[in-house]
């Protein structure tokens, strides 16, 4: 999947005890919780707006967007702000720590169907630390699938 | 040589001078005997010519200087103006901009113009005795030629290669001149204009030596002057003329260069020198300008967002002072707010630019469209120098070029329908710019037919936009807005100007967006006038502040009507709706709460109040929570991902840090 044929850095978050994977260069920073304005008239999984130096950044509860329960014990919560297409959007967590680099043989194509998950938002599945799986995310898809679309259209 | 980073000047100042010629060349079809207006249209067309040249754009070039021989004839008063004349001077410009909107595209400047050329040419004979190829009168421009005294050999300070090669040049019949070129003082660009300098002489000699040297004057490390020695076959006066041809140089002055042991130096000048004292005399008087530098606009931007954060920042800093409760704190921060208040009225008004940049283009466009539409119309702009926040200018130019189309197009009627109605055979649209209060207001206003009531209400109904039940009930205003709902078009017959339909609901959505709104008032048979209301600027508004619930919006003041507390106030039901009574008139009361989804929505505080807003074109009514104050705040974008929001403008960042969603009165149904 990696196209440069290159390592390539990702940043580690856990849902559910589960670990994904998004590309170091679409992380701007990860912050810890603060403030959220919920805003009305959005998808459920828009947990409002946040803003991070002067810039208004919409967060995302990654549990609700792929309808996976929320996490009982998550203590360490971050907001991974990432950016895609000139959107800045922020992804809330349950923890997000660790930084690792992939070589291009380690990441193998999807299957159907990885946690619940379509496939279509998953660039890959990829192996680290001995048996570890990790599951890398698209985040284009994630968040310009249909769906967001249509957030997107809510109302002029 | 690359002139690729001259591209930039050449367009800025290529659009200038364009503007300039449409600009002058209306003047002059009202006024054809002015030539104090054919000199200027002439030197606009002239620097034109050369800047295109020099840049190697040789159409743009040949067309101007076509152009010029039909100018030039003209303020000899070997042709007059004439009607035809003016369409293919038009119809040149057009020509122009297209060229140079290739340009800016990156394309070439290349563009079929035989036709145009032809016909300018046509022009220049008929009525043109002699066509005689007159040279340039230089004299007439400002760039005042001078040509100085002789100098010693000694001051040209040349080693003996270089003397070497003058010697040379002089034996093979050419001959060395040392150019001396004064930049004008206000000029931006110097190395630009250097290097323009020698790319017009370019191919007509060599320059051996250059003082400051070659590198220094490409980083413009020299003062206005540069000189240079250049060995040619031609005349002086003729490099003269293609220096002058760069625009901002002062003066040039040409010094023929004898080869060393030949002590009679030749004067190349044959210049009165009285010519000379003028420059002086000139150049002593005191003028007062004012200085301006030019700055790009990015810069402005980022300063304006320094700015913002420095008033969040304010807010929380007024917040921390007043939990605190220390006099010296709080004056100290009072004092602040004074200064930045002064600071964001100086940084707004940089971002002013006036109206007129977008008015410019109007009075051609109307030209062209009554000549398309076969009626007279006079336009009439007045209050062209108001000043609106550049980022609302950026955004006003189309929905005024569709309304002013309208009234051109719907307005002002054929010259026979209207002298058969006992009007002026030419119709009039004025287009009128002017402040009030914290808004800037446009309006356009024509003497045509009017709009009719029931020719709107009967395309609404056909449209079901409305019921005929509910036609009755409206008021004019609320009809005559009918037409800015999408889909709606009363011309009987499509027309390329306007009526395709899809026309006024685009213009008000666009003028929604830069924070506005337009109303319409008519009056059948008088004509129509179009009001659109501005904010000054879009970035930082002052707004009340309001809880709802556990959550705080902020209301733009300029939105709300009044506020009260909510006890004194009578609710009434109409149609299962809940109103109030506000100055006689019926004023919907909704639910705040309910409309934003507002959580925890049945807490009642005892200091519940109720606010009345102003939408387009009526009253809403609101219960709130708490009102918690106004202050200024600066109105940031939802992003990208979230782009628009129902009944929320935009976002801000309160004194503490959180975000407060700014309400959009008129989008709250």
């Amino acid at each position: 999947m990696n196209q440069l044929g290159q390592n390539t850095k990702f940043i580690l978050f856990e849902l559910n005890e589960e670990t994904f994977g998004v590309p170091i260069n679409q992380v701007v920073s990860i912050e810890r919780p603060q403030a959220i304005t919920r805003v009305p008239h959005v998808q459920d999984y828009v947990k409002g707006i946040m803003t991070i130096r002067g810039l208004m950044v919409p967060v995302i509860d990654i549990h609700k967007r792929f309808n996976m329960a929320e996490s009982l014990k998550a203590t360490e919560e971050r907001i991974i702000i990432v950016e895609i297409d000139d959107m800045m959007v922020g992804l809330y967590v349950d923890s997000a720590h660790q930084v690792v680099d992939l070589s291009p043989s380690q990441i193998e194509d999807t299957p159907e169907i990885v946690g619940g998950l379509e496939a279509e938002y998953i660039d890959g599945i990829a192996r680290y630390k001995e048996d570890k799986l990790l599951v890398l995310l698209n985040l284009k898809k994630v968040l310009t699938t249909n769906e967001v679309n249509d957030l997107k259209k809510i109302e002029v | 040589m690359d002139t690729n980073q001259y591209l930039v000047l050449f367009i800025d100042e290529g659009r200038e001078h364009l503007q300039n010629l449409n600009d002058k060349m209306l003047v002059l079809e009202n006024d054809p005997n002015d030539l104090s207006v054919v000199n200027e249209i002439f030197r606009s067309a002239h620097t034109l010519k050369g800047m295109s040249a020099s840049m190697g754009f040789e159409d743009m070039a040949n067309l101007t200087h076509k152009m010029e021989n039909v100018l030039d004839a003209l303020r000899h008063k070997q042709i007059e103006v004439t009607s035809d004349m003016m369409d293919a001077l038009f119809e040149s410009i057009d020509h122009l901009e297209a060229m140079l909107d290739q340009i800016i595209q990156g394309q070439s400047d290349k563009r079929d113009v035989s036709d145009i050329v032809k016909k300018l040419q046509v022009i220049e004979k008929n009525g043109t005795i002699s066509n005689s190829d007159e040279p340039i009168n230089l004299s007439q421009s400002t760039n005042v030629a001078a040509i100085s005294k002789p100098k010693n050999n000694e001051q040209y300070d040349l080693n003996d290669t270089e003397w070497a090669m003058i010697s040379q040049a002089k034996d093979a019949e050419l001959s060395a001149y040392f150019i001396k070129v004064n930049l004008t003082e206000d000029c931006m660009l110097k190395a630009a204009r250097a290097v323009m300098v020698f790319q017009a002489i370019e191919g007509r000699g060599d320059v051996i030596k250059t003082t400051p040297d070659t590198e220094k004057i490409e980083q413009a490390e020299f003062d206005l002057i540069f000189t240079f020695i250049f060995i040619t076959g031609e005349s002086p006066d003729k490099i003269k003329r293609d220096i002058l041809t760069v625009s901002e140089i002062d003066k040039v002055e040409i010094d023929e260069i004898t080869p060393r042991k030949t002590e009679d130096n030749i004067k190349t000048s044959d210049h009165p020198t009285e010519k000379k004292e003028l420059d002086k005399s000139k150049s002593t008087a005191p003028v007062q300008v004012n200085k301006t530098i030019r700055v790009n606009l990015d810069r402005l931007d980022h300063l304006l967002n320094l700015f913002e954060e420095l008033i969040i920042d304010r807010g929380r800093l007024e917040q921390i002072s007043n939990e605190v409760g220390d006099q010296h704190l709080k004056s100290q921060v009072e004092k602040i707010h004074r200064v930045s208040n002064q600071l964001q009225e100086t940084i707004l008004n940089l971002r002013m630019v006036p109206v007129e940049t977008v008015f410019n283009r109007f009075p051609r466009m109307v030209r062209n469209l009554s000549k398309d539409l076969n009626k007279k119309i006079e336009l009439v702009i007045t209050g062209a120098d108001t000043e609106v926040d550049r980022s609302i200018v950026d955004e006003l130019g189309d929905p005024l070029v569709h309304l002013l189309r309208n009234s051109l197009d719907h307005g002002i009627e054929l010259p026979e329908v209207r002298l058969k109605n006992g009007k002026n055979e030419t119709g009039t649209v004025q287009l009128r710019a002017f402040h009030s209060g914290n808004h800037v207001i446009i309006e356009i206003e024509d003497d045509g037919a009017g709009i009719d009531r029931q020719k709107i209400i009967a395309k609404a109904i056909e449209n079901g936009l409305i019921t005929s039940e509910q036609s009755s009930k409206l008021s004019d205003q609320e009809v005559f807005h009918l037409m800015f709902a999408s889909g709606f078009s009363t011309a009987e017959k499509i027309s390329d100007i306007s009526g395709r339909g899809v026309g006024l609901d685009v213009v008000e959505s666009n003028i929604r967006k830069i924070g506005g709104t337009v109303s319409v008032e008519s009056t059948l048979g008088k004509g129509s006038r179009f009001t659109v209301k501005l904010p000054l600027t879009l970035s930082i508004i002052n707004a009340m502040l309001i809880k709802l619930g556990e959550e705080t919006y902020a209301v733009p003041i300029s939105s709300i009507v009044e506020t009260m507390l909510l006890r004194q106030i009578e609710l009434k039901t109409v149609n299962k709706k809940d109103v109030l009574i506000y100055r006689d008139t019926v004023v919907p009361f909704v639910d705040l709460r309910h409309i934003l989804q507002v959580p925890n929505s049945d807490c009642v505080s005892s200091k519940q109040a109720v606010m009345i807003v102003k939408q387009s074109n009526h009253y809403l009514a609101f219960a709130v929570d708490e009102l918690l104050g106004h202050q200024e705040i600066v109105i940031k974008s939802l992003g990208n991902y979230l782009k628009s929001v129902k009944g929320i403008s935009g976002a801000t960042i309160l004194g503490d840090g959180r975000v407060a969603l700014i309400l959009d009165c008129e989008a709250i149904a």
